[in-house]
């Protein structure tokens, strides 16, 4: 009952774009992609009840890295993954010291807003990875570059990405590991007392969110052909993945999908300048229209 | 995670005369102006039953934090089956072997009974299939074994002192740490949970129990260790410490010596 429930929710999704407008599946590519970022982040947030409010910096590690890779000539495919270990590596040295000094509920929240701010505030102050201005894609179409003259392309990657992150979230659940985690939401001393190595499993959840939410960083910046400080790095991209695996229901397989059905489209009239962009360029007035490119700041030679 | 061998050679039943399973030695906690645990000293034999008693604040609860990882002590020794048990933390000393209750419960109320007890013999056991198993026999022998896929946290307080019970029990110890695992109940829960302690011991697990209930303390315990004031007042067997005056000074004019059987 359940599998025919998830196939046929699947084959819905999957032929979906034949029917939609260019308009609607730009928003099927957010409700994915968000989706996507709240599963990772309810790996650590959610399962292990770890509450980190810096998600961002994972976004943004993972996005300039494949961005800065591309202009060495390296494919954001390669790069994806990269940027993805870099955000673990982050993902880690703000666990140990969060974890080993037993920070939690406001004060790991402020321990990993902090990180995300200081990261913010080095992208926009070393020149070499963009400043203040941030990073800009050329477009290119070229899917070697990780882009796509098909709207429907993104479509299925989003996809491809929220299942990913569902498909290891249902791995973690029915694991020891999953199992560790629910019980070290609910109290560590008692986990400890029954022989549960809790730091390890912390640190763990946290590798495995950074990572997954590094790999959406590549998206986030070939998606939206840009990368500035203040939004990938910011405290409301935090807060925007961390509503909806909430309001979804944290720490269950399917909350983080279900919060982002609910939250993204309410969200799109208010949405942020650079997905406006994006939405713009699919709006049904100018479905037809070339993709407007050229009205961006100087573009950086994209490999 | 590589979990440690299941300790198969321990003992079918419980010898007199054993060889050392818990020795401290010197045990020293401080916090503040209170001086909760003073250069105490006792053992446990392999096998044997311990009680650890005295009056509120003794520093009884202090000792079983000191000893299971929980705090870190100020001066003196616990070794545990031969190992120092310095710088462990809990979860180390539990791999050990090492297992305890806590007086205020801690089950994970959103959890079933089931996974409550799994979180412990997933410890020993990394495949969950096997980890339930275990877990759902554990049940079934204290008699929890209906309320298996029940939330915790509606549990009456005697099935939740059982499923304390079971989950230290599911991580498969040498030596069993219950702090006040009888307190609060009936006479009828109390004499189940005796006969339950009794037949885990009968397996071969020793245990030390903080226990106010004397009735309880007088027929299980071998050996009776006897705290006030954090120090060590008296120890030996039940009906010479119960005879002993420094003991009926401690407690004076609690009512559970009076009524206890001398």
């Amino acid at each position: 009952m359940k599998w025919a429930l998830g196939l046929t929710a699947l084959a819905v999704l999957l032929g979906l774009p034949t029917v939609l407008s260019g308009y609607a599946v730009t928003i099927f590519v957010l409700i994915f992609f968000y989706a996507f970022l709240a599963q990772a982040w309810n790996i650590v947030g959610g399962y292990a009840g770890q509450l980190s409010a810096g998600h961002a910096a994972f976004v943004g590690v993972g996005g300039y890295t494949a961005a800065l890779l591309l202009d060495r000539g390296i494919t954001p495919w390669l790069g994806m993954l990269v940027g993805a270990a870099l955000a673990a590596v982050l993902g880690s040295i703000i666990g140990y010291l969060g974890f080993r000094f037993g920070l939690r509920g406001f004060y790991l929240v402020l321990l990993t807003v902090a990180f995300a701010e200081v990261c913010r505030i080095l992208a926009s102050n070393i020149d070499a990875v963009g400043g203040a201005v941030g990073l800009y894609i050329t477009f290119t179409g070229n899917p070697r570059q990780f882009q796509f003259q098909d709207q429907r392309a993104y479509y299925y990657l989003a996809l491809a990405l929220m299942l990913l992150g569902t498909g290891v979230v249902a791995l973690i659940e029915r694991r020891r590991f999953g199992i560790y985690l629910t019980a070290i939401r609910e109290d560590e001393g008692a986990c400890e007392a029954l022989g549960v190595p809790t730091f390890k499993y912390k640190m763990l959840a946290m590798v495995v969110s950074a990572f997954l939410t590094g790999l959406g960083g590549t998206f986030y910046a070939f998606y939206l052909f840009s990368l500035q400080p203040n939004t990938v790095f910011g405290i409301p991209l935090s807060v925007e993945i961390i509503i909806r695996a909430v309001i979804g229901g944290a720490g269950t397989l399917l909350g983080p999908i279900l919060g982002s059905f609910i939250l993204t489209p309410l969200g799109v009239p208010i949405s942020p300048p650079h997905h406006q962009a994006r939405l713009a360029m699919t709006a049904p007035e100018k479905r037809t229209a070339p993709a407007p490119i050229s009205n961006r700041p100087p573009t950086r030679p994209a490999a | 995670m590589t979990a440690p061998a299941p300790i198969s050679n321990r003992p079918p039943t419980r010898q007199a005369g054993q060889a050392l399973l818990l020795d401290v030695v010197g045990l020293s906690k401080r916090f503040g102006g209170v001086q909760a645990v003073k250069d105490l000293d006792f053992t446990v034999a392999e096998g044997e039953i311990v009680a650890l008693i005295g009056p509120n604040g003794a520093g009884k609860t202090t000792a079983f934090a000191l000893i299971s990882g929980f705090l870190t002590s100020d001066a003196g020794r616990v070794t545990f089956a031969g190992r120092d048990l310095r710088g462990l933390a809990p979860h180390q000393v539990n791999a050990l072997g090492l297992a305890r209750t806590f007086q205020i419960m801690r089950p994970f109320p959103r959890l079933t009974v089931v996974r409550n007890v799994m979180i412990a013999t997933l410890g020993r056991h990394a495949d969950v299939a096997e980890a339930e198993r275990r877990a759902r026999a554990v049940l079934d022998e204290l008699g929890l074994g209906a309320k298996a896929d029940r939330p915790a946290g509606g549990l009456t307080l005697a099935e939740r002192k059982r499923l304390e019970l079971a989950r230290a029990l599911g991580t498969e110890p040498r030596l069993l740490l219950l702090d006040e695992v009888m307190s609060g109940l009936t006479d009828a829960e109390t004499e189940r949970i005796v006969e339950l302690v009794r037949a885990i011991n009968r397996r071969g697990i020793a245990i030390l129990l903080i226990e106010h209930v004397m009735r309880a303390v007088m027929s299980l315990a071998q050996r009776i260790v006897v705290l006030n004031y954090g120090e060590r007042i008296a120890e030996g067997r039940p009906e010479s410490v119960a005879n002993d005056p420094r003991v009926i000074e401690a407690y004076l004019g609690d009512e559970e010596v009076a009524r206890a059987p001398a």
